[in-house]
């Protein structure tokens, strides 16, 4: 059974968790994400979920328990914004590398310094590197099926990784939406029960985990990492195909919105992805093929898949909303532009980097974009590589 | 309590192969403190350092109970996560077998980076033992000064120069400091001393919530006595009530154990190389402050006991 409701981005990832009942939660309050704990707390408090919840006195020991009880065999969970992951830094490494498969939420906002609480990717650009699977929402609808779907993929025997989900700050986790809500059977059913290989409380088969790795192994290890990232693409196929027929709705691992004629197409992630495909839309109306790509999985990038969408487009805008200081764009950016090379078919690859510490992305600032690539598909000129959108200069 | 020859039989689960040092202090604690587990199954979380880095080097383990090293300063969440699982686990029917848990961390590990960790985790009430390994530095490291490093001790950081001679400050309390958590059962003991370990650990594991547990446990290498030593070296270190023996059951803080005699604490430091520079002369009122420190230190452990607050006859 399907309804529809009208919840927050931060009600939606926790009503997901409520129907996930996981085993623990261990998590510390940080704006935006702070109601998911406080809503979670609120089910355990009234007995509406049996989950062990643990009121850490940081993100770090949020996230080292998480790793303790993950490893000890229970589905676990955390949740955090910012400064909180990158406190958390250190051991989502650790839980990645430990081959732990939690689940967490991180509601995208800015990096100190200056302190700024508003949604920028710099928190999770951050852990692009760390091992764990990056999955983005472009809404509420897509934060609560994203958090669903995760716990199956992050379980999953060939992945066995952890999964964040990210939705942008204040614009999803605060803004009331439209979406269509599983019931708790249905979601039960699709996540069941965690069924952990190597556990500590395996009292007739004791464990030792999170050892010391020295030159022997510790390559071959990390190489194993990579691997598990290789199969969980498919994985994460074959579950978005499964969730479709208890949803109605699919995921792959990118939305390709009027890509198929389009001469100029935009990148981008999360709540901006909307703003794009609606600029889309009024210059279609107007005769420009314009097409967005949005990345569902950041992390693995999905390289091959992305570069065979964009093999017929003339030129593209990966729009980033952080920072990398390199002087050569976006995180994002490189990853596109790497991707595109190969096709030796002179793609123009361009970047703007937007919204830092929560600036508006307007609806004429992606029009510009897109006039910018109409402008480059026809010259054939790149005057600027790397741009900065609705900055002051 | 079990006599030393029943203990001898007691399945060892901290076994041969690792590569601690001879007579490193870490080893015995451990082997004394999982002896007192007997009959419980136990996962162990260990903090980065020596014993991690000598009991686990992959794919080899010297841990024959579940164990797991997460990283430096998060020894007590790690197992508070273990721990919240295995409530979990067990309401849901998933785990029936009964477990204890065990945290070790070495004094960097517990006094400093990992104090707010092992903080938010007994504050929380799991039911869980930590125990500290004191070595009084970062010896994993080589040596470097900790706040339980004591005063005028020689380490690579806080070194014996021309100019400042060894550390400058005051050992942290920190059993004190676990005392006010106002937890059910915070102890500090010596290895020299079995008896007071066993039962110390066996009290710590059968209470119902968290215990704090702090071991005085010499490194030969940091503080640079003769290794074979270790057990008079503790011992000394109780005598001279440089490291008094206590529990605070409850709120209730009882002394263990009281010197017959005012045994002055040059006994302690003279056997040591990390305070040889203190008897250089010149240096007398350096020793003369640290016999000031521990004494006052001792008559205010005294009251906090209930106990007239009094030196030992001299």
């Amino acid at each position: 059974m399907k309804t529809k409701v009208a919840l927050t981005g931060n009600e939606a990832v926790a009503q997901a968790m409520k129907q996930i009942n996981p085993d623990v939660v261990a998590a510390y309050p940080i704006t935006p994400q702070t109601e998911i704990v406080q809503i979670f707390s609120s089910f355990v408090a009234n007995g509406e979920v049996d989950t062990e919840f643990v009121a850490v006195e940081s993100e770090h020991s949020a996230m080292s328990a998480a790793i303790g009880a993950s490893a000890a065999g229970a589905r676990a969970m955390t949740a955090t914004s910012s400064q909180g992951l990158a406190l958390m830094f250190e051991v989502v490494y650790i839980a990645a590398s430990m081959r732990l498969p939690i689940v967490f939420p991180v509601v995208n906002r800015a990096l100190s310094g200056p302190i700024n609480i508003h949604c920028d990717h710099s928190d999770a650009m951050g852990l692009r590197d760390s091992g764990v699977i990056q999955l983005y929402s472009e809404n509420a609808q897509e934060a609560y099926d994203n958090m669903i779907q995760a716990v199956r993929i992050a379980e999953h025997p060939d992945v066995q990784l952890p999964v964040m989900v990210n939705m942008d700050g204040f614009i999803t986790s605060h803004a009331m939406d439209v979406l269509e809500v599983l019931d708790d059977e249905t979601v039960r059913n699709f996540v069941g029960t965690r069924v952990p290989l190597d556990y500590l409380l395996d009292a007739q088969n004791p464990v030792s985990m999170g050892n010391f790795d020295m030159y022997e192994f510790y390559f071959e290890h990390k190489r194993q990492q990579t691997e598990a990232m290789k199969k969980a693409k498919e994985v994460i196929k074959e579950i978005g195909k499964e969730y479709a027929k208890i949803s109605g709705r699919e995921y792959g691992l990118f939305e390709a919105y009027k890509l198929d004629d389009a001469d100029v197409a935009v990148v981008v992630l999360n709540s901006a992805a909307g703003t794009a495909k609606g600029v889309a839309d009024e210059l279609r109306a107007r005769g420009i093929k314009a097409g967005v790509l949005k990345p569902r999985v950041f992390r693995p990038f999905p390289q091959d898949e992305i570069r065979e969408a964009l093999k017929g487009v003339k030129a593209v805008a990966v729009m980033d909303r952080a920072e990398t200081f390199s002087t050569c764009g976006g995180p994002m950016f490189a990853d596109v532009r790497n991707t595109l090379y190969d096709l030796k078919n002179d793609i123009k690859v361009v970047n703007y980097i937007y919204g830092l510490g929560g600036r508006d992305l307007r609806l004429e600032d992606v029009e510009k974009v897109f006039m910018d690539l109409e402008n480059i598909r026809k010259t054939g000129r790149v005057d600027e590589t790397v741009k900065y959108l609705g900055l002051r200069e | 309590m079990a006599t030393l020859k029943e203990l001898s039989k007691v399945e060892e689960r901290f076994v041969g192969g690792h590569r601690l040092c001879a007579g490193c202090g870490h080893g015995i604690t451990v082997r004394m403190i999982l002896n007192a587990a007997e009959g419980y199954n136990v996962v162990v979380g260990c903090a980065t350092g020596c014993l991690e880095v000598a009991s686990t080097i992959y794919p080899y383990t010297a841990w024959k109970c579940s164990f797991i090293h997460n990283a430096f300063e998060n020894a007590g969440a790690t197992i508070s996560g273990v721990e919240a699982a295995y409530k979990a686990l067990k309401r849901r029917g998933k785990v029936n077998e009964e477990f204890k848990f065990i945290a070790f961390g070495g004094d960097g590990g517990t006094y400093d980076i990992g104090l707010q960790s092992l903080s938010g985790a007994m504050e929380r009430g799991h039911n869980m033992v930590y125990v500290c390994l004191d070595n009084e530095a970062y010896m994993n490291t080589g040596i470097q000064r900790s706040s339980a490093t004591p005063t005028g001790a020689d380490t690579t950081t806080s070194p014996a120069g021309k100019v400042i001679p060894g550390k400058q400050q005051p050992r942290k309390d920190l059993t004190a400091i676990m005392a006010a958590h106002n937890i059910p059962y915070v102890a500090q003991t010596a290895i020299h001393n079995w008896q007071d370990v066993h039962k110390k650990a066996r009290k710590a594991l059968e209470v119902e919530g968290p215990a704090f547990i702090n071991v005085l446990s010499p490194c030969p290498r940091g503080w640079r006595y003769n290794t074979p030593d270790i057990v008079e070296i503790t011992k000394l270190a109780v005598e001279t009530r440089f490291w008094p023996l206590f529990e605070v059951e409850n709120g209730k803080w009882k002394l263990n154990y009281k010197p017959k005699k005012y045994v002055p604490i040059e006994e302690f430091l003279k056997p040591q190389g990390r305070f040889r520079h203190l008897f250089k002369p010149g240096n007398e009122h350096l020793i003369k402050a640290l016999q000031e420190e521990v004494d006052n230190r001792w008559l205010a452990l005294l009251e906090r006991c209930g106990e007239t607050p009094e030196l030992p006859p001299r």
